[in-house]
């Protein structure tokens, strides 16, 4: 039965194993230590063995069957490139925003009611009643903003570090599209309070997407679910707040980090391999524009040796 | 980018990954320390900041001004920059649909090689340029007045119909004299003069473009609003 640890930590990353476990010879302890605990009933000790050793028994059982060990050390040990920064942590601040969008906005599904008498009397009841009630809410609120400046912030940090170039192409693609989804969000959220700012700030949002040609009058009338903004628009609303969006976005931050694994994340621009290139000058800040900077020296720098993936050297692969 | 591009990419990459440090615990470290600050930030303005409730929604009268919320003032300016009726759908849907085709395919029309800032002065400008832009319109949006109130001569027979354009959230895309925003809804200061009360009252009732109606209103109101607009001449 392979050791948890064993299966999690490729090679060179293991620790080197204490004196006593098997292939290392025990060096004798000082006296002392070795008479200090005293000794324990052997039928008691040999449970507590066996109880330590369930929960890997346990994980090895399921990774029989699931084989995600392989993945999961290729995941967490994979290299991220040289010069990697706090720049890298937007995308999963970014993430994270999200994950407290998604747990405080269950807890308000569960007191909200979506419909044009009670949204209102809902709310009032969720800030003044429900415990912790108004935090949970503000939390919501205000976690909106923080990930649309967060996912901003991402989306700025991925264009100046060129990260949307080849072969992150799909990526940059996939994130544009959670950008539009987390604004579509931000609109249909609006709306839920049911007070007056969100009453009519919503019926001008309808109205603009009203004026968009050809499109535009169906794109409101699908909004507005009828003639005046009311119930039915509401429930519409709800519904597009509460399942269709985010399931769409759950779905595609699923496909955008599967990317970010697969191909990795970018090195800054500006991150020297520490190889001499050709025609490289000294100063990478005083070089004009050089369309050859990225040529590599090596001539016959091997071609075959080169693969994309999330896996690198260090044993990772499964 | 030529194949050879691409293939000195992979090359430079593969050693600067060899050269990295793996995911765990470096990155995730900085990560948790970042989902920390996240978390700790939303929590401090939740309780800071609360989540009040306005006044519950009733079409019939409107005490608040029709304001989007901050991410969207953007979108609010780009209507009150461009007012003439028939470029309105160029500002509401043109524009943002094709900043965001543009955002979308960028990887696609943007394909050298190069990748740092300073050596991609077209990318790196139009990327300054639109955060500037889009900073402008938000801080003009976030600054514009949200006026409840009007500050002119009303002869006392029009001043109920005066605090209802007041209370409504007219002058959020209305000027009328000194008060309110010149844009999106045209200039009502000498809006008697130009179009009859009939007229008036028809705009209200419709909401002609991106204007909410009003038809809600009640039939007192709506009369005191009418005369009062067809007063300004
Ligand atoms: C969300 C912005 C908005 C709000 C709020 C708003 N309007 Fe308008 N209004 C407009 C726009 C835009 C137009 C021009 C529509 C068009 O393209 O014909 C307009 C047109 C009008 C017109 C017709 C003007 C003309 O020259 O034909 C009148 C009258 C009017 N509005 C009155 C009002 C009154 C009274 C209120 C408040 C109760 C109000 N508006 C609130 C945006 C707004
Ligand atoms: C819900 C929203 C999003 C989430 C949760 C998310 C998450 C992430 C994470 C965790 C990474 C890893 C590297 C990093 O953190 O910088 C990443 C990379 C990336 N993201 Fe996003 N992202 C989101 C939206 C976006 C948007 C809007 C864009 C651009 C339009 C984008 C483009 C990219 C690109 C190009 C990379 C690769 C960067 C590199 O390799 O250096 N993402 N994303």
């Amino acid at each position: 039965m392979p050791k948890l640890s064993d299966l999690l930590v490729p090679a060179p990353l293991r620790k080197t194993p204490k004196p006593g476990e098997a292939g290392v010879p025990t060096t004798p302890a000082p006296q002392d230590l070795k008479s200090a605990p005293p000794e324990r009933p052997t039928d008691l000790g040999r449970t507590g063995e066996k109880a330590l050793e369930a929960p890997m028994e346990a994980t090895a059982w399921i990774d029989q069957r699931l084989a995600a060990s392989g993945f999961l050390t290729g995941m967490l040990f994979r290299k991220v490139p040289k010069g990697t920064n706090w720049f890298y942590t937007l995308g999963s601040a970014t993430l994270f925003a999200f994950i407290v969008q998604a747990v405080t906005g269950v807890f308000l599904a569960m007191f909200y009611t979506p419909s044009a008498t009670q949204a209102y009397s809902s709310i009032a009841h969720i800030n003044n009643d429900v415990f912790l009630g108004q935090f949970v809410h503000g939390m919501h609120k205000w976690g909106a903003s923080v990930m649309v400046i967060l996912i901003f912030l991402h989306m700025g940090r991925t264009f100046f570090f060129g990260a949307y170039k080849y072969p992150r192409e799909l990526n940059w693609v996939i994130g544009v599209v959670l950008l539009i989804l987390t604004m579509t969000m931000a609109f249909t959220g609006y709306l839920l309070p049911f007070d007056q700012r969100s009453y009519w700030a919503s019926i001008v949002g309808i109205n603009i997407n009203g004026t968009g040609p050809i499109v535009g009058p169906y794109l409101s009338d699908f909004l507005r679910a009828g003639p005046e903004l009311g119930a039915t628009t509401l429930s519409r609303f709800y519904a597009i707040h509460m399942l269709l969006v985010p399931g769409a976005i759950i779905a595609l931050i699923g496909a955008h980090l599967y990317l970010v694994v697969k191909l990795g994340t970018t090195a800054p621009p500006w991150t020297k391999t520490g190889k001499p290139r050709v025609a490289e000058p000294t100063s990478d800040l005083d070089a004009g524009v050089s369309g050859n900077g990225y040529h590599p020296n090596g001539a016959g720098a091997t071609v075959a040796g080169v693969r994309v993936d999330g896996h690198n050297g260090g044993g990772a692969t499964a | 980018m030529k194949a050879t591009d691409k293939q000195a990419y992979l090359e430079e990459y593969e050693l600067l990954k060899k050269k990295g440090k793996p995911f765990f615990p470096y990155a995730v470290m900085k990560d948790s320390a970042m989902a920390l600050i996240v978390v700790g930030v939303i929590i401090l303005m939740s309780l800071l900041l609360g989540a009040e409730q306005g006044p519950k929604a009733d079409p019939t009268t409107t005490t608040y001004v029709p304001r989007p919320e901050w991410y969207f003032f953007f979108l609010f300016e780009v209507l009150r920059v461009i007012k003439p009726p028939e470029l309105v759908p160029i500002a509401t849907i043109g524009i943002p649909t094709v900043c965001m085709v543009l955002l979308l395919l960028l990887p696609f029309y943007d394909r050298g090689p190069e990748r740092r800032p300073e050596r991609r002065p077209l990318a790196t400008t139009a990327g300054i340029l639109t955060i500037l832009a889009m900073g402008y319109l938000t801080y003009a949006g976030a600054t514009a007045g949200s006026p409840t109130e009007i500050d002119m001569k009303v002869a006392p027979q029009y001043k109920a119909g005066a605090e209802i354009v007041a209370g409504s959230g007219c002058l959020a895309c209305h000027k009328l004299g000194e008060n309110g925003n010149n844009g999106p809804g045209p200039e009502l200061t000498h809006i008697g003069d130009r179009i009859p009360r009939a007229a008036i009252i028809r705009s209200i009732e419709i909401g002609p473009s991106i204007m909410p109606s009003f038809r809600e209103l009640p039939k007192e109101k709506l009369n005191q609003l009418a005369d009062f607009l067809s007063s300004l001449n």
